[in-house]
């Protein structure tokens, strides 16, 4: 009985030890733990001794006192656990996985672009039927005190993968200023930087599709400073290939090929309402630039190639602002966003028909505007709308071409879609998405998509 | 010209040469032990209201901007703040308060934590490998917190230990009268069968001995249908209940509906500072739980 007093007593003290006793019983301490050792071969006479030091450590109450306070003080430490066994991929980085898939039903054939957008990208992102989207891999970790690195591979459905996002980080440089590294996407706008799983609706705006291929990423070097005010002001700039859209993926040539400059600012309103605005200037030189099955004024069947050379410079306005009633976004929110861009591009065009070619000079503005809203009227259920316009501009083309290159369409290309989302947890959506869609002079489309987003593994945190 | 630049310029070097410590309190009811134990010593900044859900905050600009120039942060962790303060650590570029460094505070690091899931998968719902990270509903756990928050602070601002020391000998000294108080008040409520909305009072129940015998969401985090909630019900007749409880920021409505068939009072509890008009500090917290649990016992 008294044994496992004692007992009890001793390993209470010896816990304490770990967590820094004073050392004036340091000493005594010690013996009593290499005792205890001995104490479980049940060795009655050490078990004496060990009463006896115990009882010496009792008398002085006052260290016994102290050595309690510290335990106590020891256990508002972090609580330590014991070591795990080494292992090799105790490092292991975030990894996650998001798989969609999509039906489409449409009437008109989604390759035909937008009217006036024949030299533009086009790649709509959907098809007829059901289709995989592409599963997105993504890993990250902090590479060492200094960096964090991120790769996002893109597996297409048709095979092959593709290096979405790959790019190390850092802010090692201090006084907020934000270093990437690789191939990212831009920071201009406020859609370009979501990931396609984060998006409100199944598609890209037309803008964002005619303008900058859905999502403009490039190779090279960001540079953010994120200003020391209460109020969110965050400038940066971009340095890169020219890789995505409309770069023209400089070959075989040193210095840039592509520049961004971009500047955001953000605040919230009361707890219930916050925003944000950005201001946006891409530029690059388009070499080389080929456009196939573009419409030309003497109505060649399947089109003629263009091939243009010149600048092309950018400008973009986005803004964003969310309301929550109280703030609690996890039971209704409302977000209204809206972009504009304006592209102007001014060089050499040359048209080639029946295998000859023409060049001269061409220059022309495009521009683009959304504007969506998204409703979640209940935690899990959303729905959204969003309108769309697009102008192909009036083209200045050299007298040698302009018989041949159309310079006004005279048509707005635009579209109107509503969509609703269940989202039964965070890591899953089911969206239903209905579209009329008059991009295309003549062949008003109605669309239907069904689609599911779904990510595993590590918890991504959303960006505003 | 000139001297318009330097004054700007002196005016953002001004912003960050306070006297006082930037705190970032991720939510309410560490901004006020914060309070409490800092006095005018701190300047906080909440990153969150009471009536949202800390699970799902949305990273906002205003986040990002008041991190920038935070030297210390105080969160509840264990996970909680995973949705959202990656990315507003990120963005943020303020090496201060990056997990590790002093200036990074999580108080479920110095509690003992409940719920510590034995299997990790998301077919259990939105689980923290923590833990339970809804520390903040046991008095008992501001005790070590408020500890290691007070060490935290002299570490960061030794000019003013003195006055974190008296500080926080107070608060203890108020505190554990406090405790005994409530639990004296609480007396009637041990043993006390309820029904949670949310998986969010482990700690209350630990602390005052109240006996969960359901939940309305079927996995943490998720909604309940029509149907769960019918399920809940029949099985309330061979579990009965006294109450079903909820956190101020959840939606009413699967309480009242339990409520109303099942002839039990619905009791919204503030779970944070600010969540009901009388919770205004964290002593008036505590008292207001406990009358409005004591309310629902009538």
């Amino acid at each position: 009985m008294s044994k496992r007093i004692y007992l009890s007593t001793a390993i209470a003290v010896l816990l304490s030890h770990p967590f820094g006793v004073s050392a004036a019983n340091d000493a005594d301490l010690q013996a009593i733990r290499e005792q205890i050792q001995q104490l479980k071969q049940s060795d009655e006479q050490r078990n004496m001794q060990l009463e006896q030091r115990l009882q010496q450590a009792e008398a002085n109450s006052q260290q016994a006192k102290s050595v309690a306070a510290q335990a106590q003080a020891a256990a508002q430490q972090p609580v330590r656990s014991s070591a795990v066994p080494s292992s090799e991929n105790s490092f292991n980085p975030a990894v996650s996985l998001i798989l969609s898939g999509i039906y489409g039903q449409l009437r008109q054939n989604p390759s035909i672009p937008a009217t006036g957008f024949a030299m533009n990208a086009n790649n709509t992102g959907y098809t007829r039927g059901f289709s995989l989207k592409e599963s997105e891999l993504g890993i990250a970790a902090n590479i060492d005190p200094q960096f964090r690195g991120v790769g996002t591979f893109s597996l297409d459905p048709a095979g092959g993968i593709s290096v979405e996002n790959a790019f190390v980080q850092s802010s090692a440089l201090g006084n907020g200023l934000n270093l990437k590294m690789g191939r990212f996407f831009s920071g201009l706008g406020y859609l370009n930087e979501q990931h396609a799983h984060a998006w409100d609706f199944a598609d890209q705006p037309l803008v964002y599709r005619v303008l900058w291929d859905n999502q403009i990423g490039d190779d090279g070097l960001q540079l953010k400073w994120l200003a020391p005010t209460d109020m969110f002001v965050e400038l940066g700039g971009e340095i890169g290939r020219g890789r995505g859209f409309p770069g023209s993926d400089r070959q075989n040539k040193n210095g840039s090929g592509a520049g961004v400059l971009f500047a955001h600012l953000g605040d919230d309103i009361g707890i219930e309402q916050s925003w944000r605005a950005g201001a946006s200037l891409h530029e690059t030189r388009r070499e080389n630039a080929v456009s196939n099955a573009v419409p030309d004024l003497t109505g060649t069947v399947g089109g003629v190639n263009n091939s243009f050379t010149g600048d092309s410079r950018t400008a973009g306005l986005d803004f964003v602002w969310k309301y929550s009633p109280n703030g609690n976004f996890r039971e209704r929110y409302l977000k209204v966003q809206s972009e504009y861009f304006q592209r102007k591009e001014n060089g050499l065009l040359t048209y080639t028909s029946t295998g000859t070619g023409i060049t001269d000079t061409y220059s022309n503005i495009q521009s683009g505007w959304y504007l969506q809203s998204v409703y979640q009227f209940m935690s899990t259920w959303r729905t959204g709308l969003r309108y769309d316009r697009l102008d192909p501009g009036t083209a200045s083309v050299g007298a040698p071409i302009a018989g041949k290159v159309i310079s006004d369409y005279a048509f707005n290309p635009s579209r109107l879609t509503w969509m609703a989302d269940y989202n039964p947890s965070e890591f899953s959506r089911i969206r239903l998405q209905l579209a009329h869609d008059n991009s295309r002079q003549g062949l008003a489309d109605n669309q239907l998509f069904v689609q599911y987003i779904m990510s595993l593994g590590a918890h991504g945190a959303h960006q505003f | 010209m000139k001297k318009a630049l330097y004054t700007f310029l002196l005016l953002l070097i001004s912003g960050n040469v306070h006297a006082v410590l930037n705190v970032f309190a991720c939510e309410p009811e560490w901004a006020a032990l914060t309070q409490q134990l800092a006095g005018d010593k701190a300047s906080i900044y909440t990153a969150t209201g009471p009536l949202q859900d800390p699970h799902q905050v949305q990273a906002r600009p205003s986040l990002i901007a008041k991190a920038r120039s935070a030297q210390l942060l105080v969160c509840t962790g264990a996970e909680l703040e995973i949705g959202w303060m990656p990315v507003v650590l990120r963005e943020s570029v303020n090496d201060a308060i990056q997990p590790g460094s002093s200036g990074n505070f999580e108080a479920a690091q110095y509690v003992a934590m409940l719920e510590v899931p034995t299997r990790l998968d998301r077919a259990d719902g939105d689980v923290h490998a923590a833990g339970n990270p809804h520390i903040q509903t046991d008095a008992r756990n501001f005790l070590p917190v408020a500890e290691a928050l007070s060490k935290r602070l002299i570490q960061l601002d030794p000019a003013n230990t003195a006055y974190y020391q008296q500080q926080l000998a107070a608060f203890n000294q108020q505190w554990r009268a406090a405790i005994a108080k409530w639990e004296k008040q609480a007396a009637p409520l041990k043993g006390m069968p309820i029904i949670v909305q949310h998986r969010g009072f482990p700690y209350l129940n630990d602390w005052l001995g109240l006996k969960q015998v359901a939940e309305l969401e079927p996995k943490p985090g998720m909604e309940p249908s029509a149907a769960y909630l019918g399920q809940v019900l029949s099985e309330l007749q061979q579990h009965p209940a006294r109450m079903v409880i909820r956190a101020a920021y959840q939606n009413e409505r699967p309480s009242e509906w339990i409520a109303e068939r099942a002839h039990i009072p619905a009791v919204m509890l503030p779970f944070t500072v600010g969540g009901t008009p009388q919770a205004s500090d964290l002593f008036t917290m505590f008292d207001d739980t406990i009358q409005r649990l004591l309310a629902g016992l009538k």
